[in-house]
């Protein structure tokens, strides 16, 4: 750690040192060491069960740690402090993660109003949500079941963003949705991204939309990182045959 | 030797009526089945109090058969008249139940006989006077009347004109007739002090000796299928099919003499008014009072004859007796499937984890599922605080209802699917504002059917506790059933199917009302 800077002055807000899990049959992730920069955007991307998802459920505290440590804004996390830390941390998943139960509108404050959050407050926290992720705000009375695929997402990321996250965790949040919506959506998120200057983990196995998006990229295969860097250093200085492989098979598919 | 015999004769030929008339009552029994009867039961519980026979007024037993049941009734009549404030539980069960009743408080007198007094209480071959028994219960703390005047004995029995034109006035007379077709209850036949023991002492030649149910035995003899049954001694169908008992000349069976037990315990004025019954019954005034019972079924009118002299005794009215058994019905249902849902609930929280717990959990309440319901009630009827008792009808319905409540909650919850599980983990929601916000409305649908299942249960079980003499509607079923009454049967089994409705109805609107509507769509 730099000691002596105050913690909201390091550049990363997340710091994993060697920090692994394996699962009942199989290593999931191998040690590894990854930082995750403020204010931008990182994706991490790789072939299924290269440890992607691993990495971000390790961070969130879904899953713990076989062995190494996991700082958050330099703090390591521990099962004490994990829940106070997820509020400071939003979560979308590919399905939304939306509960059926509750309408949009109750999943977005579900965790203001258990902080005690008062109801002005929570109402203009909503709207401006809503503007942001250019969400109709007549449809926050309906219950996800009767909501589109994007409309479910916006509203997902509506609810991740209600507490003013310092780290937003998205685990393939455009992977279910139709090519159109998915563009939409994929536009909208960038311009929230930049405007909040939010730091950004981004999961994703479609190298386009790593692009798109990525400050930084991080490719991951087999449980380990294999290469971390931008756009241009993956594609001309590759670290290991993989980093060709994988750049060269999606781009083949975007070339047709 | 052979006192058992009557007592279970007697048990026999109400299980055979009761067997009879299964058959026919098959088609109330499914209805009650359907009962859920769920908020009915939320709205009244605050109405129930469960008050214990200790308190209050004197409780006299009865065992489930005619005669034990007029004799209750009249005991009843007898302690009110003399201003003693009594109730009656109507055909609690066997001798054991009442015996244990007695012996626990729950009941303060029941009718009872000499013969099985000595045979299954006191457990001795032997035949004992009076004095004997009455010295050897003292130590339970019990004590008996003089013989009410009537000895309800095994009998041989034929009918009239057969034996007449025969000749045969006593059991000795079958002798000259070894011809004569006899059938006999199938307990009888076995036993070793009936028919093995009569017919060496008898030395009797009759070699065409079939085993045939009670009831049907009496068809049979009027048919002349047969031509000599046994019987006991004070049945209503010797007189009803004009049949002779013929005379033990040789004294074979012993004494079976009626007697009440109660409590040494037991208010002194009670005690007085018991004891005015003695000797006022004979042989034919009891045959015709269980005549009576079974003609008019009704027993509360059967006891009134003995009373004749003091009048008329309006019985309770149709109504009365109808709201009674339903309130109390909805009672046994009512308690036990809150408690249910109480201790249901959360015990299906903590089998939804897993773990060796959560497999013990499912494992108990379903291994209890298995238990017949009738065994399961005679198995707390011994234990300390329940006996004979509403609250051993309770404990009982309320362990069959666990089980869907249980297993429904645990299924339910693990069935919420892992992504909405960790989204409510990731979003940092406390364990309990997951359970209560999250988990518990997610799996609302099951477990609102687990309990309406356990409601089902519950109220088509609680029927059975009529036999353990806590009332409900299987009171009427069960008498109905014991006097081969359809329309007393009817009585219990058409106001529970109509309950059935109105509870069905109101726990879909419960549906409604608890599922959130998210879930509906």
């Amino acid at each position: 750690m730099q000691a002596g800077l105050p913690a909201s002055q390091m550049k990363a807000l997340v710091e994993l040192v060697e920090v692994s899990k394996r699962y009942s049959d199989a290593p999931a992730l191998q040690p590894t060491n990854l930082s995750i920069t403020r204010s931008k955007t990182t994706v991490l991307i790789g072939p299924s069960g290269c440890g992607k998802s691993t990495l971000l459920r390790l961070i969130i505290g879904l899953v713990e740690p076989d062995s190494g440590t996991i700082s958050f804004d330099g703090s390591q996390i521990t099962a004490a402090n994990i829940d106070l830390l997820r509020r400071r941390i939003g979560y979308v998943i590919q399905e939304g993660g939306l509960f059926p139960h509750l309408t949009a509108r109750a999943n977005v404050v579900l965790m203001a109003r258990h902080l005690g959050k008062s109801h002005p407050e929570m109402r203009a926290r909503l709207e401006e949500l809503c503007d942001l992720t250019r969400f109709s705000g007549n449809l926050l009375d309906r219950f996800p079941l009767e909501l589109s695929g994007g409309q479910r997402q916006r509203v997902s990321l509506m609810r991740a963003l209600m507490l003013w996250p310092e780290l937003l965790l998205l685990d393939e949040p455009l992977g279910a949705l139709d090519p159109l919506v998915r563009a939409a959506l994929q536009k909208d998120l960038k311009e929230i991204f930049a405007r909040l200057q939010q730091t950004v983990l981004f999961v994703t196995h479609d190298l386009a939309e790593a692009i798109y998006f990525g400050d930084e990229i991080v490719l991951m295969n087999e449980g380990r990182v294999v290469q971390k860097g931008t756009v241009p250093d993956l594609c001309d200085k590759p670290i290991d045959p993989f980093v060709s492989e994988f750049i060269n098979a999606q781009r083949g598919l975007v070339n047709l | 030797m052979n006192q058992i015999s009557r007592a279970r004769t007697q048990d026999t030929a109400e299980s055979g009526n009761q067997e009879s008339g299964k058959g026919n009552s098959a088609i109330p029994f499914c209805l009650l089945s359907w009962l859920p009867d769920f908020l009915l039961i939320l709205c009244c519980l605050p109405v129930f109090l469960i008050h214990p026979a200790s308190a209050g007024p004197v409780v006299i037993g009865s065992k489930k058969f005619t005669e034990s049941y007029v004799l209750g009734e009249i005991a009843k009549r007898a302690l009110n008249e003399a201003g003693t404030p009594a109730e009656h539980r109507q055909g609690m069960g066997g001798t054991i139940i009442l015996w244990q009743a007695l012996r626990g408080g729950q009941i303060d007198a029941y009718p009872e006989y000499t013969g099985t007094i000595a045979q299954e209480i006191l457990k001795t071959d032997r035949a004992l006077s009076l004095n004997e028994i009455r010295d050897s219960l003292a130590k339970f703390g019990v004590a008996t009347t003089e013989s009410l005047g009537f000895n309800n004995t095994y009998a041989l029995v034929m009918r009239r004109g057969e034996a007449q034109r025969l000749g045969v006035r006593t059991i000795s007379d079958l002798r000259s007739h070894p011809e004569l077709k006899i059938g006999l209850t199938h307990e009888f036949l076995d036993r070793r002090d009936g028919w093995q023991p009569l017919r060496q002492r008898y030395g009797l030649p009759q070699q065409n000796v079939i085993g045939i149910d009670h009831a049907l035995g009496y068809a049979a003899l009027a048919n002349g299928s047969i031509e000599v049954k046994d019987a006991y001694s004070t049945d209503a169908k010797i007189a009803e099919n004009d049949l002779v008992v013929l005379e033990d000349d040789l004294k074979f069976f012993p004494n079976y003499d009626a007697v009440f037990l109660f409590r040494s315990s037991l208010r002194p004025d009670a005690v007085a008014a018991l004891r005015r019954l003695e000797g006022t019954l004979d042989e034919r005034r009891m045959t015709t009072l269980n005549a009576e019972a079974e003609r008019t079924r009704n027993y509360t009118r059967a006891a009134s004859l003995y009373f004749e002299s003091s009048g008329q005794t309006p019985g309770e009215s149709f109504a009365h007796k109808l709201s009674r058994w339903t309130l109390r019905h909805l009672q046994l249902a009512g308690v036990s499937l809150v408690l249910a849902v109480l201790i249901g609930i959360p015990l299906g929280i903590f089998a939804s984890r897993g773990g060796p717990i959560g497999h013990a959990i499912l494992g108990f309440a379903s291994v209890v599922q298995t238990i017949p319901s009738l065994a399961l009630l005679a198995l707390l009827v011994p234990l300390p605080f329940f006996g004979i008792s509403i609250r051993t009808a309770i404990a009982a319905l309320f362990l069959y209802g666990l089980l869907p409540i249980v297993r429904n909650t645990a299924s339910g919850l693990q069935d919420i699917p892992r992504s909405l599980r960790e989204s409510a983990v990731a979003l940092g929601l406390s364990p309990a504002a997951r359970l209560w916000q999250i988990y518990l409305p997610m799996a609302s649908r099951p477990i609102l059917s687990g309990i309406k299942t356990s409601a089902v249960i519950s109220v088509g079980t609680a029927t059975l506790a009529a036999l353990i003499g806590a009332g409900g509607l299987g009171e009427p079923i069960l008498s109905g059933l014991n006097l081969n009454d359809h329309v007393t049967i009817l009585q219990g089994a058409i106001p529970a199917a109509l309950l059935a409705l109105i509870v069905q109805w109101l726990f879909d609107l419960l549906d409604r009302v608890l599922i959130p509507k998210g879930l509906r769509l």
